[in-house]
């Protein structure tokens, strides 16, 4: 068992790396299910298609712009704080903007927001799958000719990645918004007055682009953990709770190794 | 009851079924028939791999062994589009009636007219209404499933089953959870639609009084089993006879009167016990 405490550390962690390896592969077949799924809905699109994709953006995108507003707003807050004083030694604290413009585009837009809609959506589609494979309406669909991963997956890996995309965009702007709001209100007219020039002289579209296409990546990532974790419910209401949970804690994992990989993909190649 | 055609080709033939769980064989070795328009009734105790065998049927399980024809065609050997075929032709009612809740009663039954059929919207909204109507519960189409009790959900789930004109019924344990009476009028209902559609019936159920009000034929699993097929009538001579010394038909005897005493109680007594309960808990 890959949680279990039985045998020698080396055995434990040989079945964690398994484990690891057999959810990669999991989640690739899922991927390359939702593929065909894709193909198989651009070739023959029905009105409720979109009405479902609406649905989802809906319970994805729009009911969490307010809790992204929140946080965002308060990371822009906490950087401002936190850098002011370090740069105030340099005499350098104008360039407040310049940092929370290029942290906040390039990474804490996403990451954030990825891991908010982990919380938020990852493990509200995770609980709502898995309660509909409890009660048995999985396999009655499956019974019925509907392929669940066109009906089920589809619809809400698509709202997880459109969402991040226009999530990340906003929390991008809630963040800048936040420093400037701190910058106002605590640090001087030194830092505040040219603080949208100097965010806008410093940022470049690349900037801006890193950060959408990590948002992506993030949302697509969410949206399959949490469908996965979903459709492998084990176990009734228990199941429910775990794979509510280990969505979470997947998705908050996935997204830090993702960031790793795209942060060296575009440092290599000089993004 | 339906009619039973014993000379037609059978809609569904199984052969030396083999479903193993970690390595355990939970089917083995199990051979049945289902005739056009017959109803036929597979019970067992918990545990005897009689919900094992629905999942085989339908396809939503494999088997390691064997082989299940539907209309004459191999389902084992089949992709999932060619299954998909053959499933648009049966129709399951699941223990829980397994409606979808996020939709009304009436967007259930219409789910499958929609997704398989170029039917208009109008034309549905009728069928759907029909569907509703041979249940009895067109007065619940804009109802969500959390709106209704148990025995309404079995209704609508058998409308939705029945959608597409099925020419086999699946039914999983139908009488699970609900009282007496609604218990009989789900039974009534079956029986009705069956001869109506003239469609075959394959229903599991552990709940006696239902299985012989609904047969035409029967068959008794035991461990993975068929300890007997059989009509209707030779499991009522049984139940209704003396023991007779048979062990086979003693079994079959207690399992079928719920009697405290008999072979299925000295079999766990003698230490079949454990292997039962093992038995079981594979079976899930």
């Amino acid at each position: 068992m890959a949680g279990g405490l039985a045998g020698n550390p080396v055995e434990r962690l040989g079945a964690k790396v398994l484990h690891g390896f057999q959810y990669a592969g999991g989640l690739s077949l899922l991927l390359a299910d939702l593929s065909v799924g894709i193909a198989k809905t651009l070739r023959k699109p029905k009105p409720r298609d979109l009405v479902s994709l609406g649905e989802q953006i809906v319970r994805v995108g729009v009911r969490s712009i307010g809790i992204v507003a929140l946080v965002q707003g308060f990371v822009g807050v906490i950087l401002a704080l936190q850098l002011t004083p370090t740069l105030e030694d340099y005499g350098q604290q104008a360039q407040i903007a310049t940092i929370i413009g290029i942290s906040g585009f390039r990474m804490l837009g996403p990451i954030f927001t990825a891991i908010v809609i982990s919380g938020f959506a990852g493990a509200s589609i995770a609980a709502e799958l898995g309660t509909m494979v409890v009660a048995e309406e999985i396999e009655a669909m499956e019974a019925m000719a509907l392929n669940p991963t066109r009906f089920l997956v589809l619809p809400r890996v698509l709202a997880t990645f459109v969402c991040m995309l226009l999530l990340t965009t906003f929390a991008d702007l809630m963040i800048a918004a936040g420093g400037w709001v701190t910058a106002h209100m605590a640090l001087g007219a030194d830092v505040y007055n040219r603080y949208w020039e100097r965010m806008r002289d410093a940022l470049v579209f690349k900037d801006y682009f890193t950060g959408l296409i990590q948002g992506g990546v993030f949302g697509v990532l969410i949206g399959l953990i949490a469908c996965y974790e979903g459709l492998h419910v084990r176990g009734g209401a228990e199941g429910v709770g775990r794979a509510t949970t280990m969505t979470v804690v997947y998705s908050i994992v996935a997204i830090v190794l993702a960031a790793s990989v795209c942060t060296v993909i575009f440092y290599t190649f000089g993004f | 009851m339906a009619n039973v055609k014993d000379n037609s080709t059978p809609v569904i033939q199984v052969r030396d079924l083999v479903k193993r769980f970690d390595g355990r064989a939970v089917l083995d070795g199990v051979n049945l028939e289902v005739f056009p328009g017959e109803m036929l009734v597979i019970m067992g105790g918990s545990g005897c791999g009689k919900s094992t065998l629905l999942r085989n049927l339908i396809g939503s399980m494999v088997p390691e062994e064997g082989v299940v024809e539907i209309f004459g065609q191999n389902t084992l050997v089949m992709d999932e589009p060619e299954l998909d075929e053959i499933r648009k032709r049966f129709g399951i009612l699941f223990q829980s009636g397994a409606l979808f809740n996020s939709m009304t009663v009436g967007e259930n039954v219409a789910l499958p007219l929609k997704e398989h059929t170029d039917l208009d919207d109008e034309t549905i909204d009728i069928m759907v209404k029909i569907k509703l109507e041979q249940v009895g519960l067109r007065q619940a189409e804009d109802l969500m499933p959390s709106e209704i009790s148990g025995g309404m959900k079995k209704r609508a789930g058998l409308a939705r089953a029945v959608a597409l004109d099925p020419e086999i019924l699946f039914y999983d344990e139908p009488s699970a959870g609900l009282d007496p009476v609604t218990s009989a009028e789900i039974d009534y209902l079956m029986m009705d639609l069956a001869k109506k559609l003239g469609v075959a019936s394959v229903v599991v159920t552990h709940e006696m009084d239902s299985a012989f009000r609904i047969a035409d034929r029967m068959i008794m699993l035991d461990k993975g089993k068929v300890l007997m097929a059989a009509k209707r009538e030779e499991f009522e001579t049984i139940r209704d006879g003396k023991p007779t010394g048979d062990d086979t038909k003693d079994l079959i005897r207690q399992f079928l009167r719920g009697d405290s005493e008999g072979p299925i109680t000295r079999r766990r007594q003698a230490g079949g016990y454990e292997e039962d309960i093992l038995h079981a808990a594979g079976a899930r």
